[in-house]
């Protein structure tokens, strides 16, 4: 077993990270996109049309949050198999949110490490849902 | 039997759309590494992509004009659904190497499913966009389900 392994039990927590997204962020994303989706940057769209409460962050952003709890956790000492989450609830350009996760299951045969991930809102609620999984080397 | 869902459509099962192939630069991976706040070097410097960033590197790029009222485009591989309003949808990815810059990759779409069930307001339509990215010389990078709801 790899000595980071050796140190990993369920119930550890991944360290959580809040994200202040502002306009500045939600534009520099979509950018990076090539996205135009209107909820994301049009005020007056998004509240009078499709009557958000505000400007809509974007769903794989906050997925891309979920990931960097992740990678900031793994180091390089393992790696990333794979990924899921799901969008549950909106969340608003200007809001608070808090990215994190646990441990849920570790395989010391494998290497591998299961992990629940969340993105939670101002008021607690679970906006994105996600889990991972990641192995370590065994020795 | 399914009320919502005729055999026409469902015949849409298992159509592709053509592969897309993007080169990965550093400066694309920076520009994403900004924007999503990456704190890990090796993304900030453009030399290793964050697992996310295929999205960015294959968002459909389509003129100003073929964009819907709400800025969206209009994705060719889907046929025209009896339900209309999009739901949050569910995304689930099997990483089979990083992504580096200069990578040469392509992406290949497929729809994989459509099926329908009923929910405490109504009917839902579901369907699935699997995704197989790889290398150019076929070396596979990652594996993408999404899957989408329709009210």
């Amino acid at each position: 077993m790899s000595t980071r392994l050796a140190t990993i039990k369920i119930g550890d927590d991944l360290p959580a990270r809040e994200f202040h997204c502002n306009n500045v962020q939600q534009f520099f994303y979509n950018a990076a996109l090539w996205n135009a989706h209107r909820i994301h940057f049009d005020f007056p769209y998004a509240t009078e049309v499709e009557g958000y409460a505000g400007l809509v962050v974007a769903g794989p952003l906050m997925g891309d949050w979920l990931t960097q709890c992740v990678t900031e956790w793994l180091k390089e000492d393992g790696s990333l198999l794979s990924f899921e989450y799901s969008n549950r609830k909106a969340a608003y350009t200007g809001e608070v949110l808090r990215a994190g996760g646990k441990v849920v299951s570790v395989d010391p045969e494998t290497g591998e490490v299961g992990l629940e991930l969340q993105v939670w809102n101002e008021a607690d609620e679970v906006v994105a849902p996600g889990g991972a999984i990641v192995r370590f080397p065994v020795a | 039997m399914s009320a919502l869902l005729s055999p026409e459509l469902l015949a849409n099962i298992g159509k592709s759309a053509p592969p897309k192939k993007e080169l990965v630069t550093r400066r694309d991976i920076r520009k994403y590494s900004v924007a999503t706040e990456q704190r890990l070097e090796k993304y900030l410097e453009g030399r290793e992509a964050p697992p996310m960033f295929h999205i960015a590197l294959f968002w459909d790029v389509v003129e100003q004009n073929q964009l819907t009222p709400d800025g969206l485009s209009i994705d060719s591989l889907l046929p025209e659904f009896p339900l209309k309003r999009a739901m949050a949808g569910g995304w689930k990815i099997e990483y089979h190497r990083p992504i580096y810059a200069e990578d040469q990759l392509v992406s290949k779409r497929t729809l994989t499913d459509i099926y329908e069930k009923q929910g405490s307001k109504g009917p839902l339509i579901f369907y699935e966009i699997t995704t197989e990215i790889e290398t150019e010389s076929g070396q596979p990078v990652l594996t993408e389900k999404i899957t989408r709801i329709l009210r």
